[in-house]
């Protein structure tokens, strides 16, 4: 019957130890993914793979991922949160898409600079 | 939902945010009686009656009324759409049981879909939730729980990417030796 043994779980101990001892506690950003029922069916999964995808090829250890339930806004899932340490307040993105979400990284969270045409404009929140 | 393990994730959602301790997901591909059989168990706060009735009422699917919830109507009609069937099963301040069963050949069933994602995505919603999956097919098992992966990776938290990108590459390899 296959198990999962200590062996399979060398690597993921090693990298665990090394991510623990880098974290100071402070983190840069953090990324939340919304994963209700109505991110669910328009792709949130995906996009929380990807979000985890770049965190790891980035190599990206002062970025974390969480998710979350609906943000209420079933019309424009799939939806994430992005929170940067440095900035006043969350910028929610709409209708993400792998692609999307690099250009997100690449702009938003390495260069400070939001990426205005996937961002929810300010006062829609309650329009969808 | 394009596949099954979509519907896992959600229904399973819906167990930690009814504030489950432990949640038991089982896959059972029982090829040879030809049925596909999903079952989620946890040991949330459950639902009384008349609101399991609603969930489950195909009336309530047929109208996507959104007051009642959409997750479970959602995963009635895709087994419906397979000639199967679901139960729900709920005991207030007990716990709940969703289980579906589909016809494991039925050319509308959907494909399971990814299911180390979904256990992955479950794992980062809630370190205070316990996962136990049980996969079975062609009579071979596999089965892990977040409590013992916990224990032998001496953490007490696996929301970390690269723990859960590892774990995720551990569980697609060991279903796709099943
Ligand atoms: N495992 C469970 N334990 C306790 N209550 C549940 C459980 N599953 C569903 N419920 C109840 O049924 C309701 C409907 O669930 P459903 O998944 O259909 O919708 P929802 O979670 O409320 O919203 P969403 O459509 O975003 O999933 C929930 O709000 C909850 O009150
Ligand atoms: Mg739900």
């Amino acid at each position: 019957m296959p198990k999962i043994t200590i062996a399979d779980l060398e690597k993921i101990r090693e990298d665990t130890k090394r991510t623990l001892n880098f974290r100071l506690g402070t983190c840069k950003a953090k990324i939340t993914v919304h994963m209700g029922t109505c991110g669910i069916a328009a792709g949130a999964r995906d996009i929380l793979s990807s979000v985890m995808k770049e965190i790891e090829e980035r190599k990206l250890m002062d970025v974390i991922v969480t998710n979350s339930g609906c943000a209420g806004l079933c019309s424009k899932e799939p939806m994430i949160t992005v929170e940067m340490a440095n900035e006043p307040a969350p910028v929610k993105y709409i209708d993400m898409t792998p692609a999307k979400i690099k250009k997100i990284f690449d702009s938003h969270i390495l260069k400070n600079e939001l990426v205005k045409e996937y961002a929810l404009a300010l006062g829609s929140e309650k329009t969808a | 939902m394009n596949d099954l393990s979509l519907h896992i994730l959600d229904i399973a959602e819906n167990s930690i945010n009814a504030g489950a301790k432990n949640i038991e997901i089982i896959v059972d591909e029982n090829v040879e009686n030809d049925k596909l059989i999903l079952e989620i168990n946890d040991d949330g706060k459950g639902m009384d009656r008349e609101t399991v009735t609603k969930l489950t009422d195909p009336f309530f699917t047929s109208r996507k009324t959104r007051n009642v919830g959409l997750g479970i109507p959602l995963l009635l009609e895709s087994a419906n759409e397979a000639d199967g069937s679901l139960t729900v099963n709920s005991e207030p301040g007990k716990g709940t049981k969703v289980w579906a069963v589909l016809k494991y050949s039925h050319i509308d069933r959907k494909p399971l879909g990814n299911m180390a994602e979904t256990l992955i995505s479950l794992m980062l919603f809630s370190d205070k939730t316990e996962l136990f999956y049980r996969h079975i097919k062609n009579s071979n098992v596999f089965e892990f729980n977040t409590k013992d992966l916990k224990r032998q990776l001496n953490i007490g938290s696996l929301k970390e990417v690269k723990i859960l990108n590892g774990i995720k590459n551990i569980i697609s390899h060991k279903l796709s030796e099943l």
